[in-house]
C-alpha cells in the first residue's frame, strides 16, 4: 500500500503536523485482553447497587419499569445498531419505518398531531420546545415555567437560554398555584410550561388553560409521563401546542443516566417550525410503500446558522426500543402498567401515611409517585432501609427545602405488594 | 438483496385484544381513580399485537437496513468504523445498565470510577486539563464550547464580543450553533491548498471575535498546515480556539489538538471511540478543555476525593450549568472506556495510522477518475469528485446510488459545500485491504458505466428493498404518522 501511495513510509502521511508536535506520547494503561477487560468491567459493575441487587423506591425523573425481553433482543441486531443516521433511504428502511411507527404510537398516546424522531431526553426536549416557541411566537422574551417541572429541566432550560437575554419566571415561589402561573402570561410571553404528573408526583387537571394562555397570544407546553398517558389525560385533549416527555420508561433502563429519549409532539400548524429529524411515508419508483427523512429544510446541515436547532442526531435506537415496548405492550399492555403502578403507589402511601410521624397528603391526585415527610431527615432514613438492601425515595432537602424532611417515593409494577410491606416495615422499625 | 419483501406497518398487523407482554396480577387493592383526569378515548385505535407479531414485524424489517456489520460503509467524517461486541456486553452488566443515576455515590462506586478514568484518558489523548461526559452528541459539545467561551469573555468583563468565525468548509452544525448562542457568524475562506485562509482569517478577526470553530483535520480531510499559526491569530485577537472533534479518528497518537492551540474541543465517542451510530443515535459528545476553560464546564464531572480515594459527582464553580439530565449517556462512556483499555497507546496510534493510511490508498487508487478536491496527502478521509471525464448528465448522487446495487453503503455526498459533487470517502482502519480493493474496483466499474451506460446509474439502484423515492410528495404532502386512508391513497399511486 506504502509503494501504491508512493511513500516509503507511515510516518510520512503525516508530514502537515507541526513537527515537535508529532506522535506524542499517551499516558494510558497498558492494553487489555478480552477476558481481562471482561473481568474488570465485572469488578467495576459489581460495585454499583442496581434493580437486580436492590428493592428500588427511586424516581424522580428515571423509572425502574419493567422491560421485556424481546426489547433488548430486537436492540442487540447489528442491523439497528450498526446502522447509520438513514440518509439513504433505500438501504435504510428498517430504521425508517421503525421511526415513522414510533411517531404514529407517540401521537396516539400524546393526542397530538406530530412527532419528531426524538432528542436527547426529557430536559433537551423541553429546551428544544422553548426555542420552537420563541420561534413561533416571535420577538417574546419571557418564559413562565411551573415548579413542578423536574429541578433538573429547569436547570436545562436555562442552560440553553443563558445566551438569548430573556427572563424566565414562576418557578421561584413554591406557593404559586396553576391560576398564579396562568396570570404571569403576559404579551411578552412566549410559553407556559406544565408538568403533569409534577415532579412532586400530582397530577393536574390542566383543561381551560390552553385558551387563556393562547388569548395572550402564548404557546402552551405540557410535560408528561408517557405511562401515565395510558390512562390520563393527554396534552392534546387540553390543547397543548407542544408536548415533551421523558421517554426511558418505555422500555429504557435505567443506564446510570443515559441513554434515554426525548419525546417532542407539537401541532400540525406549526411543523415547519419542529426541530430534529422527522420521518415520513412516500413511495419508491415503482411505487413501493417506503419511508424518509423529511421537510429536511429545517435542518443544520442544509439551513446552518437559520436551522431551527443545531441538533444533528437523534436517540434513534432508544427510539427503537419505546417502539418495541409499545408494540409489545399494546393498548392492554400500556394500561395495565399504568394501573399497577397507580395502585400500588396508592397502597404504599396510605400504608406509610399511617405510620407515625410519617405524612402522606392523599387529598391530591397522584400517578405513581408521592411526597413522604418524613419525622428526620431523609439521609439518614435512606441509610436505614440500604442496610435492608433498599434503596429509597429522593431526598428533596435541596430542592423543596420548605417541606421539611421529605422524600419522594416511586412506586411501579416493578414494586410488588411483598416490596411495599418490607418498605413499609423498615420505616416503621426506624 | 432480491429477498426482500415489504411489510405492512405495525398498525395493520394489529387486532383487538392481543398483547405481548406477560405482566403480574394486581396483589394490592385498588384505589378509585380520579375520574374527572382519565383519558376519554382509553387508548382506541392503538396496536395490539402478540410477542411472535412484534418479533416477526421488527426482524423482517430490520432486514431492510444495511450497516456495519453486513457492509462497508466508507461514510465521511461519520467513522463507520466496526463495533466490537465486547462493548455491548459491557454496557448491558447489571451494575451499569440497571444502575439508577440519583442513586447514593456511595452505592454508584464502579460506575463513577469508569467515569474518571473515562475522562483522564480522553484528556491525555487529547491533551487538555479537564474534561466533562455531561453532552449527549457531538452538537451538544458544540453548544457547551461556544457557552464556555461566552462564559469565560464575560467572566472577564470582556463584553463586547459577538462574533464566531467559522470556515466555509465547516459541518452545518458549526453556524448553527453559533446562532443558536446568540452570536453572529463569520465565514472564513479556505485557500487553494484546503487550508484556512490566513489573509481572509486576519481581516475577518477583531475585538468582536468570540473565537473560531475549526475541524482539524479539517472537512476537506486535510490536516491543517498553519494550524499554530491560526491558533495564535485568533488568540492574538482575543479569541478562543473550538476543535470540533468529527475528524479526531486521524490523529490519536499523531497530534493532540491542546498543544496545537485548541482551548477546547467535542469528542464524537460514536465516531472516533466507536460506540455504535444506533440508526442515529444516542451519541456521545464529551468536550474537554485547557485549565483556564476548565471552571465553566458543564457539570456533573467527576473526582477523586484526596482524603478517602472515593469518587464524587461536582459542578464546577462557574460551570455554564448542565445540558441534559443526569450525567451523560452513560452506556455510550461504558464502551468508550473498554476501547480505549483494549487499545491502549499504541493500539489507538495504529489507528490513526491504519486509517490514514487507508484512506491515501483508496485516493490515489481512484483520483484519476474522480479528481480529488485538493492533490494532497489526505489524513483518515479523501474528498474527490464525481465529475467523471467524458461522462455526460452524471451527478454524485448516481454514483452514491449505484454503490448500493453492489452492496456498499454510499460515502457523504455533497459535503463539504465548497466542493462541487462532493464524495467524501472514510473506509476507517477496520476495513480490510480485500474490501477496499473491492471498493475500488466497484468505483472505477462505475467510472466506465457513466460514460457508457449513464441510464444504469440514473436508475441505480435496482438491488436494494427499494427503488428512489419520491421525496416530493414526501415534503408536499406529509404523512407523518400512520393513517389508513393516507396510506390507501399512497399505495392508489394518488
Amino acid at each position: 500500500m506504502l509503494a501504491a501511495i508512493g511513500i516509503a513510509s507511515v510516518a510520512d502521511l503525516f508530514v502537515d503536523v507541526p513537527a515537535d508536535l508529532r506522535f506524542p506520547p499517551l499516558d494510558l494503561p497498558p492494553a487489555m485482553s478480552e477476558l481481562e477487560l471482561q473481568r474488570e468491567l465485572r469488578r467495576l459493575s459489581g460495585q454499583n447497587a442496581n434493580a437486580t441487587t436492590h428493592s428500588i423506591f427511586l424516581g424522580a425523573g428515571v423509572y425502574n419499569h419493567f422491560v421485556p425481553a424481546a426489547v433488548d433482543q430486537i436492540l442487540r441486531r447489528g442491523e439497528y445498531y450498526t446502522a447509520y443516521t438513514p440518509y439513504q433511504p433505500e438501504v435504510s428502511q428498517g430504521t425508517l419505518q421503525a421511526v415513522f411507527e414510533y411517531q404514529s404510537m407517540i401521537a396516539d398516546l400524546t393526542g397530538m398531531d406530530v412527532v419528531n424522531a426524538s432528542h436527547y431526553d426529557g430536559g433537551t426536549a423541553l429546551a428544544e420546545a422553548a426555542i420552537m416557541a420563541l420561534n413561533v411566537t416571535r420577538k417574546r422574551n419571557r418564559l413562565v415555567v411551573a415548579r413542578g417541572l423536574h429541578p433538573q429541566y429547569r436547570a436545562v432550560l436555562r442552560t440553553y437560554m443563558q445566551s438569548l437575554n430573556l427572563e424566565i419566571v414562576g418557578d421561584d415561589d413554591p406557593t404559586m398555584s396553576l391560576d398564579d402561573l396562568v396570570n404571569l402570561v403576559d404579551e411578552h410571553t412566549a410559553a407556559l410550561f406544565v408538568q403533569s404528573p409534577d415532579f412532586l408526583g400530582k397530577l393536574h387537571d390542566l383543561r381551560g388553560i390552553a385558551d387563556k394562555v393562547h388569548a395572550k397570544g402564548a404557546l402552551l407546553v405540557v410535560h408528561f409521563d408517557p405511562i401515565g398517558l395510558a390512562l390520563f389525560q393527554t396534552p392534546g385533549a387540553v390543547g397543548a401546542d407542544i408536548a415533551t416527555g421523558e421517554g426511558q420508561p418505555l422500555g429504557i433502563g435505567l443506564n446510570y443516566g443515559g441513554p434515554y429519549l426525548g419525546i417532542f409532539a407539537a401541532r400540525q400548524k406549526d411543523v415547519h417550525k419542529i426541530a430534529g429529524r422527522i420521518v415520513g411515508a412516500t413511495r419508491d419508483m415503482n411505487g413501493e410503500l417506503a419511508y424518509t427523512l423529511t421537510l429536511r429544510a429545517r435542518e443544520q446541515d442544509i439551513r446552518r446558522e437559520r436551522a431551527t436547532s443545531n441538533i444533528c442526531t437523534n436517540q434513534g435506537l432508544m427510539a427503537l426500543a419505546a417502539t418495541v415496548y409499545m408494540s409489545l405492550m399494546g393498548r392492554q399492555g400500556l394500561r395495565r402498567v399504568a394501573e399497577l403502578c397507580y395502585h400500588r403507589a396508592h397502597y404504599a402511601a396510605t400504608q406509610i401515611a399511617q405510620l407515625p410521624g410519617y405524612t402522606v397528603d392523599l387529598t391530591q391526585p397522584f400517578f405513581k409517585e408521592f411526597v413522604v415527610q418524613c419525622p428526620r431527615p431523609v439521609a439518614a432514613i435512606n441509610a436505614t432501609l440500604r442496610t435492608h438492601g433498599i434503596i429509597g425515595g429522593y431526598d428533596l432537602a435541596q430542592d423543596e427545602p420548605q417541606l421539611g424532611p421529605a422524600m419522594l417515593l416511586a412506586v411501579t409494577e416493578m414494586n410488588s405488594k411483598a416490596d411495599i410491606d418490607q418498605l413499609v416495615a423498615v420505616l416503621r422499625e426506624g | 438483496m432480491s429477498v426482500y419483501t415489504s411489510e405492512p406497518p405495525l398498525y395493520e398487523l394489529s387486532s383487538t385484544g392481543k398483547i405481548g407482554a406477560n405482566l403480574p396480577t394486581l396483589d394490592v387493592p385498588t384505589a378509585p381513580l380520579p375520574t374527572h383526569l382519565l383519558r376519554e378515548d382509553e387508548l382506541a385505535g392503538f396496536p395490539e399485537l402478540s410477542e411472535t407479531e412484534v418479533i416477526r414485524h421488527f426482524t423482517r424489517i430490520s432486514q431492510r437496513n444495511v450497516c456495519i456489520d453486513t457492509v462497508m460503509y466508507p461514510l465521511g467524517s461519520c467513522t463507520m468504523k466496526y463495533n466490537p461486541k465486547l462493548h455491548e456486553e459491557a454496557a448491558r452488566l447489571p451494575g451499569f445498565a440497571a444502575a439508577h443515576p440519583l442513586q447514593d455515590q456511595s452505592l454508584s462506586q464502579g460506575a463513577l470510577a469508569l467515569m474518571y478514568q473515562l475522562q483522564q484518558y480522553l484528556g491525555e489523548i487529547s491533551g487538555f486539563d479537564a474534561v466533562s461526559l455531561q453532552p449527549a452528541a457531538g452538537a451538544q459539545g458544540e453548544f457547551a464550547g461556544i457557552l464556555v467561551f461566552r462564559a469565560y469573555h464575560l467572566s472577564r468583563g470582556d463584553v463586547e464580543r459577538t462574533e464566531v468565525l467559522v470556515p466555509d468548509a465547516a459541518h452545518g452544525t458549526n453556524p448553527a450553533t453559533a446562532a443558536m448562542s446568540g452570536f453572529k457568524v463569520i465565514e472564513v475562506k479556505s485557500d487553494a491548498r484546503g487550508n484556512v485562509d490566513l489573509d481572509d482569517l486576519q481581516s475577518k478577526l477583531s475585538p468582536r471575535t468570540v473565537g473560531m470553530m475549526l475541524t482539524n483535520p479539517n472537512t476537506l480531510g486535510l490536516f491543517e498546515e498553519q494550524i499554530v499559526e491560526v491558533s495564535r491569530l485568533v488568540h492574538a485577537a482575543g479569541g478562543l480556539m473550538y476543535g470540533d472533534g468529527a475528524n479526531f479518528n486521524a490523529i490519536l497518537g499523531i497530534a493532540k489538538p491542546g498543544q496545537v492551540g485548541f482551548d477546547f474541543m467535542h469528542y464524537n465517542l460514536h465516531k472516533t471511540f466507536t460506540t455504535p451510530h444506533g440508526g442515529g443515535g444516542p451519541g456521545s459528545g464529551a468536550v474537554g478543555c485547557t485549565a483556564a476553560l476548565a471552571p465553566f464546564l458543564p457539570g456533573p464531572i467527576v473526582r477523586q476525593n484526596a482524603t478517602d480515594g472515593t469518587y464524587e459527582l461536582f459542578m464546577p464553580e462557574q460551570s455554564i450549568g448542565r445540558l441534559k439530565t443526569f450525567h451523560g449517556n452513560f452506556g455510550m462512556l461504558v464502551r468508550a472506556w473498554t476501547y480505549i483499555r483494549t487499545l491502549g497507546e499504541q493500539g489507538l496510534r495504529e489507528v490513526s495510522e491504519t486509517a490514514v493510511l487507508n484512506a491515501n490508498y483508496i485516493r490515489t487508487q481512484l483520483q484519476d477518475l474522480y479528481p480529488a478536491a485538493v492533490d494532497r496527502i489526505c489524513m483518515h478521509e479523501a474528498v474527490l469528485r464525481g465529475q467523471i471525464a467524458g461522462a455526460q448528465g452524471i451527478r454524485t448522487l448516481d454514483i452514491a446510488k449505484r454503490l448500493i446495487d453492489f452492496g456498499i453503503h454510499p460515502p457523504t455526498v455533497y459535503f463539504p459545500l465548497i466542493v462541487p459533487e462532493a464524495l467524501m470517502i472514510e473506509p476507517t482502519e477496520t476495513e480490510s485491504k480485500a474490501n477496499m480493493d473491492r471498493f475500488i474496483a466497484v468505483m472505477r466499474q462505475i467510472a466506465r458505466e457513466a460514460i457508457e451506460t449513464p441510464d444504469v446509474l440514473h436508475n441505480a439502484p435496482t438491488n436494494a428493498p427499494v427503488r428512489r423515492l419520491d421525496e416530493v410528495r414526501a415534503a408536499r404532502k406529509p404523512i407523518l404518522r400512520y393513517n389508513a386512508e393516507k396510506f390507501a391513497e399512497l399505495r392508489r399511486g394518488e
